[in-house]
């Protein structure tokens, strides 16, 4: 049996030659043992039967899971894990297969199982039409008269393409007012004098503490306001803001190690330098800190810095050094930051070298 | 020869069906088709033919897991709270209890330990997710590799293609949604790479954020986003997916009766429907099982966001692992500023352009296919992928990029399980993603037509019984015994592949046809494509080796005994007639 | 391992084990036959004296630690890949001795960046010896008492606060490199963060006060002890903790989720379509209508 060209003609000179097998046609049905065999069918239903029993029965054993495994402060425990989700889950799973298998257990032991022929239709709408409805778009252009009326068509499209204007323009106060500021981005809390503190719990760090190697997680004193540090308290989306860009990782090296920027030389402690936390390739915060080789890893793409060459980037994607903080002692002896970053931390941005 | 229809069943009873009295279901029929017309609709499709194969029901997979998605996300609606309120938490879980954190965490925290089952629907969604995003993939690839997407289902590839990209936004905003550590993480990340967009760039990252990032708006943005916007698109776009899967009936593997005029298969009622229904319950409970049994993303280990903290292994979830591969494997330094402003390279590349053009590369395959080959027939038989040599290598070429870009969006869970360097493991796959790929396409290509004429030696020689016969004079052969004809059949009903030449360059007076350029274009292209493929054998060809084996055959009948190698035992030779074709 | 361990003050402090007994008599042994243990420090109670033991110590170290660390222990000025071969020991502490041996991670196989834990070389006894030559060579932090690091002694409240602010320092401080679960991460060139599931409190203790290999430092003065002893509650925590959600799959993130979402879910899924796609048995029999 030839393939016939299907009725609009391709374009691809094709000459046809007999197929070198003609089809045999759809092979002839062979029956089912399930068919055939009273027994094999009851097998089948019993089975079918079993499977929906079973099913029953586990989404019963779910209810009775549901109330008797405890949650909330006292869970309930299994092997070391916990006994409602996996109760639940096992129960509501089994359920859900057992219904599924059987199904299609159905269909395959004991619906029919013949197949049947169905033809195709090209997907095209037959010729006829498309020119009924060609004749009917242009009779509805036509009628309507916007092909002649070139004023009224072109003024029609203006109005309604402007609509886009507002659209847009709406849009503005997704950052209302001063939000959309984007120069502060090159600021962040630090100020001269404000003391460098431990994260999470706040306290100040006297330079004389900070041992050869040790790595302070630390941010600006102004986010752990006290009575005697007489901050304001901060909340919500300026904590936020200010604890993402004021990020810092302290480290004390051996001071010769140190190969300081020009300019920087006296940015320093007694080995202990700062750096903003922030990388500079998408803004992960970093301190997967080797003291050994003073390298740190943002744990999100790799880039690698030597804190001990101004930060500069060793391997990885990052492009820029991470900003440096300059540091400076206070006369209490707590280690205090001499001013701002003296650039925007964290990612490039298009503006940056601008501000 | 035309189709006989006269064969065509519209019934696979065996028995006459019988008007029977309209009960209580046939009179809220008649009600219904009264005021709904259902009827001539319904008539057409209820018994509509849909081919059988596993491959088939790939698809599936991804269509059955986005109701999953939908019926646990509703239930998640109860209890999440979408804001980055401030709260102190003061649940059940004790490691967390007095910590700050948003709504947002606090309620996911909550449905995790303080609603029955809360922490199970958490998982499920979650597992549910991952395996959406994975069935279109694997569905896509059954689709490209068997070309399926050729005319007239370009649109509906394309508009996979799109539910492809909206399953991945999807899937990162919700990501993003508890608040927990590694989910800001991935955020920040994002609001990095918009940083990077040139021009606008900062203002995308301050209007999404409602300022400076993180905010305090983006949650309730995302979860709109994740709720309504993508889940609207993604359900019409399903079904327009679904509308034109039946408007053109599905694809079917040639053989014997099946041509490209038909669609042989079971009905839509009952054996489709039972089958698809079945496995829609089966897709939930391999699903409940894993949320049940398989822990993912312990928010709780987590912890809160919090824009100072991070942790090793922060990845994100694996349909954007890729793209972040992309990203790990940038080498250092690209960044340029230019007239003062910033151009970064190093996220511009991996993210902001890389993912679209293969998203484009990809929607685009069945156009450039279709244009090299100059076919405007419509296709409804499938090919194998051995059939298409250059397109299969384009498919193992681009999933051997994709493959490695994932792999090195995992280096540092390479690094430490394999006891790699993450260092070396990036240099190598800033090489492999170039090398691999083309390697890739060299050996696919290879092994296509290796397989294909492997085919046509069966087809000319028969199949290799692995029976050694040794002839008076001591000579060794394999015996070689024909292939039946349903086997043989199928293996050449493909069509013969044609290079497209330039021979129409000029017309009668002499002028160049004005398309010339990009015709000779097409003609190497289409050259390209298809000069080493094995073409399947001519009638004359099939003769000639056919008298061959007849003349063996008749050599063999001069001994005394027949030589199948089975003369002295039960066994007989393999009956080929009783092999399902299916199973080749 | 904790049982066997007789450093110095601890078997005073709080053994009552078998060992108790025997203890108890080598002191009145010592104390009714010699001057020397009556004129010694308070807390020189223990069997053999401060300066045997050094020189006990001092032998082990020749034998087994000098050939890296120098017969002083003044180290190697050796760099390699940006390591020090054998870094001086001068003022690193009986603490840093008592976790590098403790855990069998010194003596090393082969000096590297990376020192693996393996089975201990010495026995508890040569362990404090070693500690206590070392710290006699320059003042360094001493092992910590289990009060340090074990949060048994506090009420049920201060206990839950405790955690809580442990797992507060323990995200900020130490996920970066161990991961949020504790269990290890990729460090440049090879190295990696170990796993620190399992890993004793004391020595926790240990490598945050002396930073091990590549590990920075968070000495005292900047993580206080009171924190340190948080971390260390925070991570026996969630260990104790059942796994509310099943199994864990490495504890390692999105990477071993997405590996069995693809084996799991995608593998048993694509085996249900193939089964549902499969034919049936046939029957050599034809139908008969009944």
């Amino acid at each position: 049996m030839s393939i016939e060209t299907p009725p609009h003609e391709s374009h691809v000179p094709t000459h046809r030659e007999a197929e070198p097998i003609p089809d045999p046609g759809l092979p002839p049905h062979h029956w089912r043992p399930t068919d055939v065999d009273p027994k094999a069918e009851k097998r089948a239903e019993r089975q079918i039967a079993a499977m929906f029993i079973a099913a029953m029965i586990s989404a019963v054993l779910f209810v009775v899971a549901y109330f008797s495994f405890e949650v909330g402060d006292n869970w309930d425990t299994f092997a070391g894990m916990g006994a409602s989700t996996v109760a639940l889950g096992v129960t509501l799973g089994l359920t859900l297969l057992l219904i599924g298998i059987a199904i299609i257990h159905l269909a395959r032991k004991l619906m029919s199982d013949v197949e049947m022929v169905e033809m195709r239709h090209s997907a095209a709408s037959p010729p006829e039409d498309r020119e009924a409805t060609i004749e009917a778009l242009n009779a509805g252009l036509d009628e309507a008269g916007i092909g002649r009326r070139p004023l009224v068509r072109n003024t029609m499209l203006g109005a309604v393409g402007i609509l886009g204007l507002p659209a847009v323009v709406l849009l503005r106060d997704l950052a209302p007012g001063d939000e959309l500021d984007i120069s502060k981005l090159a600021h962040t809390i630090w100020e001269p004098g404000m003391r460098l503190v431990r994260d999470v719990v706040g306290t100040p760090i006297l330079a004389s503490e900070v041992e050869m190697g040790d790595l302070i997680n630390a941010a600006p004193e102004a986010l752990f306001p006290t009575e005697e540090n007489g901050y304001e308290e901060l909340h919500g989306a300026e904590l936020q803001v200010n604890k993402a860009k004021g990020a810092i990782i302290i480290v004390r090296m051996e001071p010769e190690n140190i190969i300081p920027a020009k300019g920087r030389e006296k940015w320093t402690v007694d080995g202990i330098i700062c750096y903003s936390k922030i990388c500079t390739h998408v803004g992960c915060p970093i301190s997967l800190y080797e003291r050994t080789t003073h390298h740190v890893l943002c744990p999100c793409h790799q880039s690698t810095f030597d804190l001990a060459d101004h930060a500069k980037v060793i391997f990885g994607p990052a492009a820029r050094p991470l900003p440096q903080l300059p540091l400076a002692v206070d006369e209490a002896g707590y280690l205090v930051a001499q001013s701002d970053f003296t650039e925007p931390i964290g990612a490039s941005y298009w503006e940056r070298e601008k501000q | 020869m035309s189709v006989d229809t006269s064969k065509v069943a519209t019934s696979n009873r065996t028995d006459a069906a019988t008007a029977s009295k309209p009960g209580p279901a046939g009179s809220l029929a008649s009600w219904a088709d009264d005021r709904l017309g259902l009827a001539t609709m319904m008539k057409k499709n209820l018994r509509k033919v849909f081919p059988d194969h596993w491959s088939f029901m790939l698809g599936e997979i991804a269509l059955w897991s986005f109701v999953v998605l939908l019926l646990t996300g509703v239930f998640l609606t109860l209890w999440f709270t979408p804001s980055m309120g401030e709260v102190t938490y003061e649940g059940s879980y004790d490691q967390l209890r007095g910590i700050g954190m948003s709504e947002a965490m606090a309620s996911t925290l909550h449905i995790s330990f303080d609603v029955r089952g809360g922490l199970l629907m958490r998982q499920m969604h979650h597992w549910a997710a991952m395996i959406f995003i994975a069935a279109m993939m694997v569905h896509l690839l059954r689709v490209a590799f068997t070309g399926a997407y050729r005319k007239p289902r370009e649109l509906n590839w394309v508009i996979g293609c799109v539910l492809l990209l909206l399953g991945t936004l999807e899937g990162f905003t919700g990501y993003s949604l508890p608040d927990d550590l590694l989910s800001g993480t991935g955020v920040r990340a994002a609001d990095g790479f918009m940083k990077a967009s040139p021009v606008i760039g900062t203002y995308m990252s301050f209007l999404l954020f409602g300022g400076e990032f993180p905010g305090e708006s983006i949650i309730p943005r995302l979860y709109i986003v994740h709720v309504l916007l993508i889940p609207g698109i993604l359900l019409a776009l399903i079904a327009a997916h679904m509308l034109l899967l039946v408007y053109h009936k599905h694809t079917q593997w040639p053989g014997p009766g099946r041509t490209e005029q038909n669609v042989v298969g079971f009905p839509m009622l009952p054996v489709y429907a039972a089958k698809a229904g079945g496995f829609f319950f089966m897709v939930f409970g391999v699903v409940a099982l894993m949320g049940g049994l398989l822990s993912i993303n312990p928010v709780w280990k987590f912890g809160p966001y919090d824009p100072t903290k991070v942790t090793a292994g922060s990845q994100p979830d694996w349909y954007m692992g890729w793209p972040d591969g992309a990203l790990r494997i940038m080498p250092s330094h690209l960044e340029t500023v230019l007239f003062g402003y910033t151009i970064s390279w190093n996220v511009l590349i991996p993210i902001l352009l890389l993912p679209p053009m293969m998203l484009v590369i990809l929607m685009l395959l069945p156009f450039i296919e279709g244009w090299i080959t100059g076919d405007k027939r419509d296709h409804h038989l499938l090919q194998r992928p051995r059939n298409a040599p250059t397109r299969t290598a384009v498919m193992v070429s681009l999933m051997t990029f994709y493959g490695l870009l994932w792999a090195a969006g995992g280096n540092d869970i390479i690094a430490i399980k394999l006891h790699a360097s993450i260092n070396q493991i990036t240099y190598f796959m800033r090489g492999a993603v170039f090398l691999g790929p083309a390697l890739a396409f060299w050996i696919t290509r290879r092994w296509c037509i290796s397989l294909q004429r492997h085919d046509n030696e069966k087809l000319l020689h028969g199949y290799e019984t692995g029976i050694i016969t040794r002839s008076p004079e001591g000579q060794y052969a394999e015996r070689h015994l024909p292939i039946n004809e349903k086997t043989a059949y199928t293996l050449t009903a493909r069509e013969r592949d044609e290079v497209f030449t330039v021979g129409s360059d000029t017309d009668a007076a002499g002028v160049a046809a004005p398309n010339s350029r990009s015709e000779r274009l097409r003609a190497r292209l289409s050259r390209w494509m298809y000069v080493h493929n094995v073409q399947k054998p001519t009638v004359a060809e099939l003769e000639e080796a056919h008298h061959h084996a007849e003349h063996e055959a008749e050599l063999a009948a001069g001994l005394d005994h027949p030589v199948d190698g089975h003369q002295f035992d039960d066994h007989r030779l393999r009956d080929t007639d009783d092999v399902p074709l299916r199973d080749h | 391992m904790r049982v066997l361990n007789r450093t110095a003050g601890r078997l005073s402090r709080h053994r009552r084990g078998p060992l108790a007994g025997l203890a108890v008599l080598l002191l009145g042994l010592l104390i009714s036959g010699s001057l020397y243990t009556a004129l010694a420090p308070a807390q020189a109670d223990n069997q053999p004296s401060e300066t045997d033991q050094v020189a006990q110590g001092k032998e082990l170290f020749l034998a087994s630690c000098a050939f890296c660390h120098g017969k002083n222990g003044e180290g190697m000025p050796t760099v390699r890949e940006g390591y020090q071969v054998g870094p001086s020991l001068v003022g690193v502490g009986a603490a840093a001795v008592d976790f590098q041996v403790g855990t069998g991670r010194m003596p090393m196989a082969s000096p590297g960046a990376q020192a693996p834990r393996k089975p201990v070389a010495f026995n508890d006894e040569e362990t404090a010896a070693l500690a206590a030559y070392v710290a006699s060579l320059a003042p360094g932090p001493a092992i910590p008492n289990e009060s340090d690091y074990s949060i048994e002694g506090l009420s049920d409240e201060e206990r839950e606060e405790a955690i809580s602010r442990g797992g507060q320092i323990f995200l900020t401080n130490c996920t970066a490199c161990h991961n949020f679960n504790g269990r290890g991460g990729a460090m440049p060139r090879g190295g990696y963060a170990p796993n620190l599931h399992g890993v004793e409190g004391k020595y926790i203790f240990e490598a945050l006060l002396t930073g091990p290999q590549a590990m920075p430092n968070f000495s005292n003065g900047n993580l206080s002890p009171d924190e340190k002893r948080d971390v260390i509650a925070y991570l026996g925590s969630i260990q104790d903790t059942p796994e509310y959600a099943g199994f864990t799959l490495g504890g390692l993130g999105p990477v071993s989720e997405g590996m069995f979402a693809w084996l799991a879910g995608i593998g048993s899924l694509v085996g249900a379509a193939i089964w549902i796609a499969s034919h049936t048995t046939r029957s050599k029999k034809s139908k008969v209508n009944a």
